[in-house]
């Protein structure tokens, strides 16, 4: 299904972090937010959640606007989120966190088993509390959690932050997964040369305005717009 | 009567009162550890449960135990169903800011306690409980045939009270049962652990905190239908309860539900068996003074954890 923002304006109490951005996710596809620091990418996602409140613009999934929805029914459209520092209930087991994921959407035992099988680590640790796993194995069960509603949309923050390299290439070997199924990625992600692996599209935020929406192709050819918005 | 007996009483006294400290401090742990809100009014909660259990007992005829019976059911439900109006009216309105919420819930309380003086009117009135045996307890000695039971004079218990500490119990088991094992307990954990992410999971957090609220006001109202055959109703009733409630959650732990339960027993057990032997103010005393070193060592408390 196709996310699109468009023209949204948000930000936290009185201080405004985005300015009239628009983009669009297409099925099939990754797509990269790119920015410096505190350009407004998390909020970006957290405002698509509809944990932020709009003060102008509209979120719409396959032409249905979802930025009026409460923000709980928000996921239950097929919206799954992999929070920046996981975010994982920590004082639940490994099997109570992806319980909650299932719950999420009514998914079933089928499902649940699908998504043991991609993370069988996971399997291993049900029992132990989500706190005691490892960096790569949290990030493990917050996609775990995540896809546990089977989404058709994925928004992953900084997922491979301060993992080591097999980890990496675990994760980003689920995002291309997620791809190929047809689900729209949004991906915030730091390492450039991640991103232009990994992404079909990058699209730029600068302080909370949206610039350039390019092909990765173009990126690849022509690094001027990373020297431009990121300072590589 | 001798020193061994008379604690014995006393140890028994404390248990009942820490049974019931135990259900009214984990209404207040649960919905403070949730919903981070300190609810002033908890203690009304617990006397609108005393008062409607007196109600219902007096409009049912028959037996007592039919009466308390009803009135353990109904009074629960009625100081919930409350509970989750104040969260819809008032809590959900101030956006659950803590110091809104304080302020908020101080309003509640003089609501309850003044509708009550108005409806209820200023008696203490007590319920008939449902049966009450009186059970002589047996004492060792060490006699001329050896170690030989025997009864002292006064040391006896009602078969209610004991009814109380088992009651206590069984509520706690149910309680931690459906914390750990049922889907609503599991959705109420993940809320307290991590209220955003929550909502980003499908959870209603809003109607979380309705059931939260309304859950920690009904164990406050089922402490108080179990001690009113005891201790009699009265619009007042509320103050100490909140207090020893404060006391309990704050040398336990916020939130904590472990420590809610240790600390009950701390407090409810060393209560009863200072004020059998001192004074019930001389208990007071020590309680809060254990407070006050509590949260001058260990500010998380006995089994908090330190907050982010």
């Amino acid at each position: 299904m196709t996310l699109k923002l468009d023209g949204i304006s948000t930000g936290y109490g009185q201080v405004q972090v985005l300015y009239d951005l628009s983009f669009e996710a297409r099925p099939g596809e990754v797509l990269c937010l790119l920015g410096r620091n505190g350009a407004g990418k998390t909020t970006t996602l957290k405002a698509i959640m509809g944990l932020l409140p709009l003060q102008s613009g509209t979120i719409s999934l396959d032409g249905q606007t979802i930025s009026t929805l409460p923000a709980h029914e928000v996921p239950r459209q097929g919206i799954a989120y992999v929070p920046q520092g996981r975010r994982l209930f920590k004082e639940l087991t490994v099997a109570e966190n992806i319980d909650v994921g299932l719950m999420t959407r009514g998914k079933s035992a089928a499902t649940r088993e699908r998504i043991l099988t991609m993370f069988p680590r996971l399997r291993e640790r049900l029992t132990q509390q989500a706190e005691t796993l490892s960096g790569g194995e949290q990030q493990m069960l917050a996609t775990a959690r995540a896809l546990c509603l089977d989404p058709s949309v994925l928004l992953l923050d900084e997922p491979t932050e301060g993992l080591q390299p097999s980890m990496i290439a675990l994760i980003t070997d689920t995002v291309r997964t997620m791809r190929d199924e047809g689900k729209a990625v949004i991906l915030v992600e730091q390492r450039i040369e991640a991103v232009l692996s990994l992404a079909d599209r990058v699209a730029f935020i600068e302080n909370g305005h949206g610039r350039e929406v390019v092909e990765t192709q173009t990126l690849r050819d022509d690094p001027s717009l990373l020297q431009k918005y990121v300072g590589i | 009567m001798e020193f061994g007996p008379h604690l014995m009483l006393a140890i028994l006294e404390g248990a009942v009162g820490a049974s019931v400290l135990a259900l009214t401090a984990l209404g207040l742990s649960l919905v403070f550890g949730v919903m981070r809100v300190v609810n002033v009014a908890h203690g009304e909660f617990f006397m609108l449960g005393a008062v409607v259990a007196w109600f219902v007992a007096n409009s049912i005829a028959g037996h007592p135990a039919i009466g308390f019976l009803a009135a353990l059911a109904i009074a629960p439900l009625i100081a919930g169903a409350v509970a989750m109006l104040v969260d819809r009216l008032i809590l959900k309105n101030v956006a659950y800011d803590p110091e809104a919420t304080i302020v908020g819930t101080i309003g509640v309380l003089y609501i309850l306690q003044q509708s009550a003086l108005m409806i209820y009117g200023p008696e203490a009135r007590p319920v008939e409980p449902p049966f009450s045996h009186r059970i002589a307890l047996p004492w060792v000695e060490w006699g001329e045939n050896g170690l030989a039971f025997f009864y002292p004079w006064g040391l006896s218990i009602t078969s209610y009270k004991l009814f109380v500490i088992v009651a206590a119990i069984a509520i706690l088991l149910a309680f931690w049962l459906v914390m750990s094992r049922t889907r609503l307990g599991l959705i109420m954990r993940a809320t307290q652990m991590d209220r955003e992410t929550a909502l980003a999971f499908g959870i209603p957090v809003q109607r979380v905190y309705s059931i939260v609220f309304g859950f920690g006001a009904a164990l406050a109202a089922l402490a108080a239908v179990l001690i009113v055959p005891i201790q009699q109703a009265h619009y007042l009733m509320g103050h100490d309860p909140l207090l020893l409630s404060f006391i309990v959650v704050i040398i336990g732990g916020l939130g904590s539900v472990r420590g809610t339960i240790v600390a009950a027993l701390l407090i409810g057990m060393s209560d009863g068996i200072i004020s059998v032997f001192l004074s019930p103010t001389l208990s007071k005393i020590i309680a809060t003074l254990l407070v006050a070193l509590v949260l001058v060592f260990r500010p998380q408390g006995l089994f908090g954890k330190k907050m982010a």
